[in-house]
């Protein structure tokens, strides 16, 4: 029964690739990107590589291979993305879809199909435009390439091409016409040229392990959006959009009616919309937590392992006087109340933002960093001679018990967001689905996490720091 | 079986169709006929379970359209209004993969693309690519696509659109001899005489509602009234007015015709023509003012109008 199921995929994915090699308008650029691209990258690293082995930097040259092998294998990808983002719109355009829709196919069967014959012929070309090159480096004798880098690069342009794909794919879903699909298309490609940069950083700065981080990330970005494609993928979404509008009156109303639910007044509001959504959100919010309590742990600790690498320069001297100098600083003075409201509103909407767009994985990501610095700067103290116990007492607890709540409650709703994105809902549409899951953020995030943050601003400029002060000084 | 009860479709403030209730039986052919936009479309996508309804329910083939939809769409075979051919692949291709998506085993499954290529009179172009097509052969090539499993439920919009003469005669007669194999059929069509042809009944939808449905006789007698017939004699006709028979009424008199609307033809016309040979009428010919479907539609549509 399996392999019938699948044997259905791979009927859709034959039938896609055989179409796509009868058209000599994709054959074409994908025998050009292959074979003529990576003669020309082979050309421009012996040149590169000649041209800085005579001033000496010999190193600059060994790393630009393997970055001319990643551009190798990415560009071919990024032209072969077109097939995939008209996987569905296309045929829609076409009429071709409607009896693939009347068939007994299932939406996965459909999907998964349409997402392999879209991912092979990236692959395909990036493989062959990479072996091209690999053997140009041979017969030039251009050396700067062993093993793990190959394999490296390799994975990361295979998780990158999945990723393009699951992306173009999950845009065909959704667009209305080739044309808006190709515009979508720029969500794609702006997101990956900078990841691109990025990689092509680390490639020249030679940390490989950060690299295998970022092929890690791309695989678990490409997962999640290929289980968003299938979760979200409905047939009746792709007949029943027909026109390309921008329908901002439909996008407040349901944005409104999710927020505001079925109360009618405030307190109602509280009671049934916070309440519930805070129920939904049990979850995320205990993973938060864990992931909160480890982050303390892990600053704390990381602080207090790297003691001596951080005093490197630093006399204990250094840390008196500025103990000293926070201690003699009049209270409630240098920062107001607006410059903490703010800057915590900043790190609740930085980490939404990132949250958005990752699955709430960078937000989380955020929310480690921010929740970890407490550790940090807990181990400080005890580095210093201070009771850290004492500092969370005093300087911490005062204003963290509603700030510190409050960006557990935010990063949890987004990653929420991130959980409700990957969940099949068949009945609405993706963008309902996402309507409504920034809905349940804002509840959250005007219900709760705004009253307490302007709660903890206010107790971190006129109580906090007295009342540090007092323990500090009865403390140090 | 074709079976629906509310069946209702809306789209945000758009309600495409508005609690259909049609019934088909095995050997029937029913005709949907309304105009653009009038929800014929909707109504096969909900029957094929590609478009979920928003109220109501429906049976195909003994599946429910929302709790088997898998189901349903293995049972019904489809004519789509646009004809969605992959025109990079032959004839032959084609079939094979539809073949395949319906789950045609391996022998069976060149014979049955053989058997409609024959059919549809495309054998010798089986093997060409269908971008070479001309329109009526891309239409006869779909409607093999939507037959190629022997679906015994099959929804065709518009099936005999841009074809020849003789090409719509061979698709006319296709469906004519599924008909007569027991299988349920559906067709949505702007051509009235087809439907005419075709239709043991016919539903005429307008703004996601039926309007009427029945069958073609029965729907010329709702809407046109009794039927007319025309009666020319040789000489005058009797001055003053004879005795008409009960149900028999005047309708129209010119040179030596009259016409006269019939309630009950069988048990009256006899009546009628013994009273005018009584009168010592000479009756050179009685016949049945032909009353076509597009009347019958033209009037339900004038109607609705006049009503809304």
């Amino acid at each position: 029964m399996l392999n019938e199921n699948f044997a259905l995929v791979w009927l859709i994915t034959r039938r896609e690739l055989r179409d796509q090699f009868r058209d000599w308008r994709i054959l074409f650029p994908m025998i050009v990107l292959t074979l003529f691209f990576p003669f020309l990258m082979n050309y421009t690293a012996s040149q590169a590589v000649a041209f800085v082995g005579r001033y000496g930097a010999n190193l600059i040259g060994e790393r630009l291979v393997p970055f001319l092998l990643m551009v190798v294998g990415f560009f071919p990808i990024t032209v072969s993305l077109v097939i995939a983002l008209e996987a569905f719109v296309g045929e829609k355009e076409r009429g071709t879809i409607e009896p693939l829709l009347s068939s007994p196919l299932k939406d996965w069967q459909l999907y998964l199909g349409k997402l392999l014959a879209g991912t092979s012929v990236p692959l395909l070309t990036a493989y062959f435009g990479i072996s091209v090159y690999l053997i140009g480096l041979r017969i030039q004798n251009i050396p700067g390439l062993d093993a793990g880098l190959l394999v490296q690069t390799i994975t990361l342009t295979s998780v990158q091409a999945v990723l393009m794909v699951s992306g173009a794919i999950v845009i065909s879903t959704q667009a209305t016409s080739v044309r808006a699909a190709n515009l979508m298309s720029s969500f794609i490609v702006i997101p990956m040229a900078l990841l691109i940069q990025g990689e092509s950083v680390l490639m020249f700065w030679g940390n490989n392990q950060v690299l295998w981080t970022a092929v890690i990330g791309v695989t678990v970005m490409a997962a999640l959006l290929v289980r968003v494609g299938v979760s979200h993928f409905q047939r009746e979404a792709l007949l029943g959009r027909e026109i390309d509008v921008l329908n901002l009156r439909w996008i407040w109303r349901t944005f409104w009616r999710s927020l505001r639910g079925e109360a009618k007044t405030l307190g109602e509001w509280y009671r049934r919309e916070v309440a519930g959504t805070l129920r939904k959100q049990a979850i995320p919010i205990l993973i938060t937590c864990l992931l909160g309590l480890a982050a303390i742990l892990a600053g704390y600790f990381w602080l207090l392992a790297n003691s001596s690498r951080l005093q490197l320069g630093h006399t204990p001297a250094d840390f008196q006087k500025v103990m000293e100098t926070t201690l003699s600083a009049p209270t409630g003075v240098q920062i107001s109340f607006q410059y903490i409201w703010l800057h915590n509103l900043r790190a609740v909407a930085l980490i939404l933002l990132l949250g958005i767009f990752s699955f709430g994985v960078l937000g989380s990501v955020v929310f480690i960093g921010n929740i970890g610095l407490i550790g940090a700067v807990m181990g400080l103290i005890k580095l210093v001679g201070f009771s850290p116990e004492l500092l969370a007492l005093s300087g911490i607890l005062p204003h963290g018990i509603f700030e510190i709540p409050a960006i557990i409650l935010a990063s949890a709703g987004v990653l929420h967001i991130g959980v409700i994105l990957v969940t099949p809902l068949p009945d609405r549409t993706l963008g309902e689905v996402i309507l409504g899951a920034l809905a349940d953020w804002a509840k959250i995030g005007f219900g709760l996490v705004l009253p307490l943050l302007t709660l903890a601003a206010a107790i971190e400029v006129w109580i906090t720091p007295r009342l540090m002060l007092l323990a500090l000084q009865g403390g140090g | 079986m074709i079976q629906t009860e509310d069946l209702s479709k809306q789209f945000g403030d758009f309600r495409a169709v508005d609690g259909v209730n049609l019934t088909v039986h095995p050997g029937q052919v029913l005709a949907l006929l309304g105009q653009n936009g009038a929800g014929k479309t909707t109504t096969v996508r909900l029957l094929t379970a590609v478009l979920a309804p928003t109220r109501g329910r429906a049976q195909v083939a003994g599946y429910d359209i929302c709790t088997q939809p898998d189901k349903v769409r293995s049972v019904v075979g489809v004519l789509t209004e646009q004809h969605g051919l992959y025109l990079r692949m032959t004839g032959e291709e084609y079939l094979d993969f539809f073949g395949q998506v319906y789950r045609l085993n391996g022998s069976s499954r060149p014979r049955r693309i053989t058997e409609l290529l024959e059919y549809f009179g495309l054998g010798n172009v089986g093997r060409q690519k269908i971008g070479e097509y001309s329109k009526g052969m891309r239409q006869k090539l779909a409607l093999a696509r939507a037959l190629i499993h022997k679906p015994p439920v099959l929804l065709l919009d518009e099936p005999t659109s841009a074809m020849d003469p003789e090409s719509a005669r061979l698709v006319r007669n296709s469906i004519a001899s599924l008909r007569s194999e027991n299988r349920t059929i559906l067709i949505c069509t702007h051509n009235l005489v087809e439907a005419e042809m075709l239709a043991d009944q016919i539903a005429i939808i307008y703004r996601g509602r039926i309007l009427t449905s029945g069958s073609v006789e029965a729907l010329k007698k709702r809407l046109l009234g009794p039927p007319e017939y025309e009666v020319r004699i040789r000489g005058e006709w009797p001055r003053g007015s004879f005795c008409l028979p009960q149900g028999v009424t005047l309708s129209g008199e010119w040179d030596s015709t009259r016409r006269f609307s019939i309630e009950d033809p069988d048990r009256s016309n006899p009546l009628l023509l013994q009273r005018l040979i009584g009168e010592k009428v000479q009756v050179v010919a009685m016949q049945e003012v032909p009353r076509s479907l597009e009347q019958v539609y033209l009037t339900a549509m004038a109607q609705v109008r006049q009503d809304a």
